[in-house]
């Protein structure tokens, strides 16, 4: 109960100040190039995997792109896109953060859900069809 | 697709003269009467040379109260046409027993089921709460209008749009005989070649845009726009609500604008997504449309939730019980409601687990609805009630409600969906839930804040008629459904051989007949309120000792609503000012910033819809014509950088003074 | 209760004597609708993930996709949102030609790639392969045509915002503009790779 008005303006103002601070405020030339060439490896490492055979297994190809794929997305997120947790008051992060949750519940659970129809409607594979007594 | 390229079809694309269904009497009929009504309207509003005024003061407006209005308006048309629909389904069904094919042939049936679905969910309910939301949430934070005015008329106008294409389809081709969701393979290439489909893909495309940018628009309002002590804890509930539902809004019609453009590319480039050859898979298109379709119902929900909740606490005298737990039960039913879409199809033919999974979810997600109802029992307990007409739908929701929600759970059991999946008891849940909270909640909100848009109170007597009217017609209508449901009887059937059922179907058209005067009771409600409007006047602004800001300031408001921004300390702001002695200021005003109208949103809207015929009827000229120029006429819009004006200080003093004498006449 | 602002005579506040400016919501708004394009990807990549094995007896990404032309295609992209972000280096130094000229490199490679694309899919549709053989030739062709559609929607807004750079200069309102499509231009990047990895990749390793 004493606080004064005069404080509120002051708080107000300096509020204000921050944030258009803030959106002036980008990256630098340093930052845009640390993206650059991160993402040039990230590009790089993933298609020679593919195009030089480099591993006789799919599964770790496919496990090491899916990985490189998300490292580069945080990447781009961070150095392009300037995502941190101050802009806008977090808000952006949160609607990240609840975007890539719903994104990772319509991908997982339309592949889940439909792998399962067709597991149990489609059990008869032309491999067993073709083994089938 | 460009198989005879003649003349006549480069022209006119598809649309001859068979298109239009001068042979369907019931249709010729409806067809002149809209024709008469249109003539009598357009014919008033040139007399009255009101033309000039309905542009430049409504369709051209920015303002959020004008457009919220505008967007009530549009509800209330399309449920006169929903409600039509019912009634025709419900008076087919009741005499069509034993050989009586009754009235509707079944081409004909099928349309209106489908009309009747989609109307209701896209052009009654989510207009009806969008319109609320506009109109309520700026004033209740404290802001002289929402982020982005310009794109607010967009939104409504696209909105438009879509019913407008919508209601063509009555009187030019057809409607969709497909269900209000389409499923392929019925709504693919194949099984429906005529436009029906095209006009339902097109009308939901377009207000789908309309649609999500006014979900932007809102939440960036929220976040932004508070006024100054506004912390997140301290938004009036609906405010809240509003919040989650426009999160969900932006988060889920994408998703429904994505499975409708894979339907449409199956339909006229002939892709193969879910087609039954090729390798397509009908029951994807399923698995995407619910996981937005049950979003959507929270959509249509929350917002109800967060209108009772203020007239619960309003009309009880009372802070809300359970602000907090209200807040995180909405919170968490904005999250748990992507997470139970399997349930519109366990009989799909998922394995064990699946069912499972989704059958717990969405028993769970019963949990925080349930603790809202006992939230607002317990503001109710030891509340000094006042049974006004916003109190009273509250009550009725309240019971329904909960009556629906508890078949729901029952829906929610697997091996129990198998036996009531697409029956007559799944029709009976969702009207129950639908009717019971989204339309209730809807008319209450209007009674509640008819006095804040428009200065006067609407007539108790004849509210109190529609309530009871609505109320009890609700019950004749759908328990009978309940009962035949649980007899076997499907959904979406025009003609029944079995003589034992007619007499439920008999007791449901009552019921509809009931709700049919419900209705006529909320119109003549309107109009003698309107002809009583200097009785029922209020010069306060807060008729019904409110609680939340909406009520600080005039009614109707100003354009700018709030002559100073409001401060706020609590959650009840407006309560806590009365309070607290709080005093109207007389001096010290201000000129106020606001932007300008404008006639963009009208127009990318009319060319939308030129659009969108042009689509269904192949008309390609038309269709790439309206399409330039909607990218024209948008970027010639981001040329204009002069799109905001002041309100000169001495406008504001007039408005204010005039406010004032008011005041101190009735003091 | 113990943040209440009182005025000087001990008085409650309950209104701001002077104006109120909110902050602009342009940045958050545009954020918010990149994340509504979020998930009209998902939908697409989810079918491409539910479909993208159905082959229907015709041809598979390993005897369809030119990896070195996707290599070519995603240099295309990366070096425009590099060249992106100079623009906005530029026009935080206030120099306008500069802003100009790095916008223009931007849509040049904005161009190529989707001359790279267009001549990819007339490609495949030659050879047979086109949207209606299959479900996995559909999931792709949408996946990666709506992506080509979003950089060409950008290509138009690019132009159009410098020829509004280089009649008005770098005022406020540009300069949101510029930081929106900024955001627009590096979120389409994203999308790309997930674009290249899931679809090109691994469809290619199988």
């Amino acid at each position: 109960m004493t606080t004064h008005i005069t404080h509120e303006e002051d708080a107000h103002h300096a509020h204000h100040g921050h944030s258009h601070g803030h959106e002036a405020g980008h990256g630098s030339m340093k930052s845009y190039m640390t993206g650059f060439i991160l993402s040039v490896i990230l590009t790089a490492v993933p298609f020679w995997l593919v195009m030089g055979d480099v591993f006789q297994s799919k599964a770790v190809t496919v496990a090491l792109i899916m990985a490189f794929a998300v490292v580069q997305i945080i990447v781009h997120m961070i150095y392009f896109l300037h995502m941190n947790s101050r802009s806008e008051g977090g808000w952006t992060l949160l609607a990240l953060i609840f975007t890539i949750v719903l994104v990772v519940i319509a991908l997982s659970g339309s592949l889940w859900v439909m792998h399962h129809l067709n597991a149990n409607m489609m059990p008869v594979s032309p491999d067993m069809m073709r083994n089938a007594p | 697709m460009f198989s005879h390229l003649d003349t006549k079809s480069l022209i006119f694309g598809r649309l001859d003269l068979g298109a239009f269904p001068l042979h369907e009497p019931i249709l010729v009929a409806t067809f002149i009467a809209v024709a008469l009504g249109g003539i009598v309207v357009v014919g008033a509003l040139t007399y009255f040379r009101l033309w000039g005024y309905l542009w430049k003061e409504w369709f051209t407006s920015v303002d959020h109260k004008k457009i919220g209005i505008m967007y009530v308006v549009l509800a209330l048309v399309m449920l006169m046409r929903g409600f039509a629909d019912a009634v025709m389904m419900r008076t087919q069904q009741a005499i069509a027993f034993g050989g009586n094919e009754g009235f509707l042939p079944p081409h004909h049936y099928d349309q209106v089921f489908t009309a009747h679905g989609v109307i209701m969910i896209f052009f009654m309910a989510m207009p009806f709460v969008t319109g609320l939301m506009n109109f309520v949430v700026p004033l209740q934070i404290g802001a002289r209008d929402v982020s982005f005015p310009f794109l607010n008329n967009f939104s409504f106008w696209m909105t438009a749009a879509g019913a407008v294409l919508i209601m063509i389809s009555l009187f030019v081709g057809e409607f969709a005989r497909t269900g209000w969701l389409a499923y392929p393979p019925l709504s693919g290439a194949d099984y429906s070649p005529g436009v029906g489909v095209d006009y339902y893909i097109w009308g939901l495309q377009v207000a789908g845009v309309g649609t999500t940018l006014s979900g932007i628009n809102l939440v960036a309002t929220i976040i932004k726009m508070r006024a100054p002590g506004m912390t997140m804890m301290k938004m009036p509930v609906f405010t809240w609500t509003s919040f989650c539902t426009n999160i969900l809004i932006v988060a889920t019609f994408p998703i429904l604008t994505a499975t409708l453009a894979l339907l449409s590319l199956d339909r006229y480039v002939g892709t193969n997504f879910f087609t039954n050859d090729l390798g397509g898979n009908p029951m994807m298109y399923v698995n995407l449309i619910w996981i937005w379709g049950h979003p959507e119902v929270y959509i249509l929900i929350l917002p109800a939730f967060g209108i009772f909740s203020e007239i619960v606490a309003t009309f009880c005298g009372k802070r809300l019980f359970g602000y907090a737990s209200m807040v995180y039960a909405t919170v968490v039913i904005t999250i748990l409601s992507y997470l139970v879409w399997l349930h519109h199809f366990f009989t799909m033919g998922s394995g064990a687990s699946v069912n499972a999974f989704f059958g717990i979810t969405t028993m769970i997600i019963s949990i925080p609805t349930g603790a809202k109802v006992f939230n607002w029992l317990f503001t109710m307990y030891r509340g000094r009630i006042r049974f006004e007409v916003p109190m009273l739908w509250t009550i009725g929701f309240m019971v329904t409600f909960v009556i629906g929600g508890m078949t729901g759970v029952m829906l929610a059991v697997p091996p129990a969906d198998f036996v009531l999946h697409n029956s007559l008891f799944l029709i009976a849940h969702f009207h129950n839930v639908i009717i019971g909270g989204v339309v209730f909640g809807v008319l209450a909100g209007f009674n509640y804040w008819f006095p804040k848009a428009f200065g006067f109170k609407l007539d108790p007597f004849w509210g109190k008629m529609s309530f009871w009217f609505w109320l009890i017609g609700f019950y004749f209508a759908f328990m009978p459904l309940y009962v035949l449901g649980l007899m076997g009887v499907t959904r979406r059937v025009s003609q029944f051989e079995d003589p034992s059922l007619q007499i439920w179907f008999i007791i449901a058209a009552f019921g509809a007949f009931l709700i049919a005067l419900g209705i006529a009771s909320f119109i003549i409600q309107l109009i003698v309120s309107f002809i009583k409007r200097e009785e029922l006047r209020d010069v306060t602004g807060d008729p019904w000792d409110g609680r939340t800001l909406e009520w600080s300031t005039s009614s109707p408001p100003p354009d700018y609503n709030f002559a100073f921004t409001p401060v706020i300390h609590d959650h009840d702001s407006w309560y806590d000012m009365k309070r607290r002695g709080y005093t109207r200021p007389l001096e010290g005003y201000r000129p106020i910033h606001m932007p300008k109208n404008t006639g963009t949103g009208v127009i990318l809207a009319g060319l939308s819809v030129a659009l969108g015929f042009a689509l269904i009827w192949y008309i390609w000229w038309l269709a790439a014509l309206s399409f330039a120029g909607i990218i024209l006429v948008s970027i010639a819009h981001t040329f204009n950088y002069k799109r905001d004006f002041y309100i000169p200080a001495e406008e504001v003093v007039a408005t204010e003074n005039a406010r004032t004498q008011l005041l101190m006449k009735k003091a | 209760m113990s943040s209440t602002p009182l005025d000087t005579k001990g008085e409650p506040v309950f209104y701001l004597k002077e104006d109120h400016h909110p902050e602009n919501s342009t940045l958050l708004g545009f954020w918010l609708y990149l994340m509504s394009d979020c998930l009209i990807f998902a939908v697409l990549f989810a079918t491409y993930a539910v479909l993208g094995r159905n082959y229907a007896a015709g041809p598979s990404p390993a005897d369809l996709f030119d990896l070195t032309l996707v290599a070519i295609n995603t240099a295309m992209l990366l070096f425009s949102s590099i060249t992106y972000g100079f623009a906005m280096l530029a026009m935080e130094k206030n120099n306008k030609k500069a802003t100009l000229g790095w916008l223009a490199i931007t849509g040049i490679f904005g161009l190529a790639f989707l001359f790279l694309e267009l001549y990819e899919f007339h490609h495949l549709i030659l050879e047979g392969a086109g949207p209606n053989r299959s479900a996995f030739l559909s999931a792709f062709f949408t996946l990666v045509g709506t992506h080509g559609l979003h950089v060409t929607f950008g290509c138009i807004w690019l132009v159009t915002l410098m020829v509004q750079v280089s009649l008005h200069g770098l005022i406020p309102e540009n300069r949101r503009r510029l930081m929106c499509l900024s955001m627009f231009w590096h979120f389409l990047d994203v999308v790309w790779i997930g674009v290249f990895s899931l679809v090109y990749l691994i469809g290619v390793v199988g």
